[in-house]
């Protein structure tokens, strides 16, 4: 008789894993050469870059005219992207009309608003509650007083003449910092059993839902004032940020409940069963899981906010791109062929900045937040 | 195996010398219906569980078991009857429901720990923001019971690095930490791989000795056998049965028990 069965007599430890074939040559195999179809379309990938590559190269860089460059540079046959007019032009880009004696005062509310808002996006860095009181409460507060002015012998500068980047950022950040709770509580609303608060929300949400955002601006800007008793003006930048406000909210509360149909009943009720109120399960349970899942859906809305600030030119506000586009066509001591060109370009670089950080942090934003589900 | 029965027979004794019940009754249920939309879950169910009183509710899935106890925390609200724990009659008060709720601790089949939270802060949310206990208070009266279910060295990890076992005993914990008058389990056992059994069971056992007042619902019929005052048989949403344990698991009345013993006591 054989032994058919194998039983093991004693227990092997665990041995550390084989070596996995290393080096360059192994990882190109591997990752571009692994299969006939991957070496075609490995092949036809470098084509591509070496087509679209080096001209853009060339543009951006290589045959440009730089910041201390002239108009005839510019205007040369063989000229790249006119990057002197950017420079010569910034102030106008970041500011708007803003009177350049007075562009101290948003440069004092650029800085204030980095120093509060960096430290409150690292996690190692204390006094949180503080600091988001600081940047929640007193700087808008702060940062209303220096821009409009009108009192402690500040120039009184109407909204009108605000522009440009600064629009930009206020309008993003103040919809930003709004839409986000405004939509939690609309997203709350919505999963009520109390029925009149829950037609509500459904009722604002599906409305404002099914418009397209031009139409809202439109709306704030042009119907508003029908409405209102004669004489009454309401700020145009102030319209602006509720239409935006109200849209993104709109939006978040659905990507919000997205995330609190993804918490299992159970959670609910062991925070009931503890004797924690409505609230305190909110905010101490369900939330922090809820919005834990739905991170890309609302960076994804923060990003699309931050881009659809260049609608509010419907309403006659100019934004960076308005502003850029305003310059296009009316700079005449910098027309060129590529002064236009180059000025979208910037426009669209600032913008992916912007958008490309919201998107890193909140990968890391993601990261730092798994423990929950860790296995 | 002669070691296992050896502790049980331990158990049993010590089980037995749990304070005696009092007279005073925990829970009262008074002719309580209950419906889920059409279906009849709960039929005219009437039960008191007195002070210190141990009971485990049997029968088969589908019987009403978890309703029933979900309703006495009003997890689960009741169409008619009444249900008064403690004294305090379980209507749509909310400053009621959160008053019984305070003083009945709740163990789920499936744990239910808070994921994102660690097992200490797990321990300590409620004490802290229900009963206004300070943090460090709350801190030591959490590792005293994490001491008690023996995983305090556990303490900073997340939920998800515990195996089942161990999560179920930081939620007995966890509820203990309201220093609970009456304890409900929800089938506490059932999703645990075998070999995690005992150590929860070990855990259910220690506070019945205390003379916890405890309704289990369980198929852990070895457990009901050991701790329980009384086990109560239900199927089809009715109390059928009930009975001391000797009794109830040697001298069932009711065929439906029979039949019911006869398939998981082989």
């Amino acid at each position: 008789m054989t032994n058919i069965g194998f039983v093991r007599s004693e227990l092997i430890p665990a041995k550390p894993a084989p070596n996995r074939i290393s080096g360059p040559m192994a990882w190109v195999q591997k990752n571009l050469f692994a299969t006939p179809m991957d070496a075609v379309l490995t092949v036809f990938g470098m084509l591509f870059l070496l087509w679209i590559v080096p001209p853009l190269f060339n543009f951006v860089i290589g045959q440009a005219v730089g910041p201390s460059g002239t108009v005839e540079e510019c205007r040369a046959v063989d000229a790249g992207a006119c990057w002197a007019y950017i420079y010569n032009e910034m102030k106008f880009f970041i500011y708007g009309f803003f009177d350049i004696a007075e562009q101290w005062r948003p440069n004092i509310v650029f800085a204030l608003g980095a120093l509060l808002f960096v430290p409150l996006l690292i996690p190692k860095v204390p006094f949180k509650r503080v600091n988001a009181i600081l940047f929640l409460l007193v700087y808008p507060a702060v940062s209303y007083i220096l821009l409009a002015g009108g009192v402690f012998g500040l120039l009184e500068m109407p909204t009108q003449k605000w522009g440009g980047l600064l629009i930009t950022l206020i309008i993003s950040v103040v919809g930003i910092t709004l839409s986000f709770p405004l939509g939690i509580v609309l997203a709350l609303g919505r999963q009520s059993t109390l029925p009149v608060i829950k037609t509500l929300c459904v009722a604002f949400i599906e409305l404002i839902r099914a418009v397209p955002l031009i139409t809202i601006l439109f709306m704030a800007s042009i119907m508003l004032p029908l409405f209102m008793p004669q004489g009454t003006t309401m700020d145009k930048l102030l319209r602006a940020l509720v239409g935006v406000t109200l849209f993104t909210s709109a939006y978040m509360a659905e990507v919000v409940r997205g995330g609190l149909q993804a918490i299992p009943r159970g959670q609910y009720e062991a925070g009931a069963s503890l004797g924690l109120g409505y609230s305190q399960r909110m905010y101490f349970i369900i939330l922090p899981q809820a919005l834990k899942h739905v991170i890309p859906g609302i960076v994804n809305n923060f990003i699309s906010l931050f881009k659809d600030t260049s609608l509010v030119y419907i309403v006659g506000m100019k934004d960076l791109l308005e502003a850029v586009k305003t310059k296009n066509d009316s700079a005449l001591e910098w027309q060129s062929s590529n002064t236009a060109t180059t000025g979208y370009l910037f426009a669209a670089m600032v913008f992916w900045i912007f958008c490309f950080s919201m998107s890193r942090y909140s990968i890391f934003m993601e990261r730092r937040l798994n423990t929950g589900h860790k296995r | 195996m002669t070691q296992t029965s050896q502790t049980t027979a331990d158990q049993v004794q010590s089980a037995k010398k749990a304070p005696a019940i009092g007279t005073r009754p925990a829970i009262e249920i008074i002719g309580m219906h209950k419906w889920y939309s059409d279906f009849h879950v709960l039929r005219d169910i009437n039960l008191t569980v007195q002070d210190g009183e141990r009971i485990v509710i049997a029968g088969p899935s589908g019987s009403g078991k978890s309703t029933l106890i979900r309703c006495v925390n009003r997890l689960e609200e009741h169409q008619e009857g009444q249900i008064i724990v403690n004294g305090v009659e379980l209507t749509a008060d909310l400053k009621r429901i959160d008053e019984v709720r305070r003083e009945v601790g709740m163990v789920f089949q499936h744990f239910n720990l808070f994921p994102h939270l660690t097992i200490l802060q797990n321990l300590t949310l409620a004490p802290i923001w229900v009963r206004g206990i300070p943090k460090v208070e709350a801190e030591a009266t959490a590792m005293h019971y994490l001491e008690r279910v023996k995983i305090p060295e556990q303490a900073n990890k997340f939920p998800g690095q515990l195996s089942g076992g161990q999560q179920q005993r930081v939620a007995i914990a966890r509820s203990l930490c309201m220093q609970p008058k009456i304890m409900l389990f929800d089938e506490p056992t059932s999703a645990l791989d075998p070999e995690m059994v005992k150590e929860v069971l070990d855990v259910m056992i220690s506070l019945a000795e205390e003379g916890m007042t405890m309704i289990c619902v369980t198929h852990e019929m070895g457990f009901a056998h050991q701790v329980a005052n009384r086990v109560i048989f239900m199927d089809q949403g009715q109390i059928i049965e009930q009975n001391e344990p000797e009794q109830f698991f040697f001298n069932p009345q009711h065929d439906r028990t029979k039949l019911f013993l006869s398939q998981i006591l082989r």
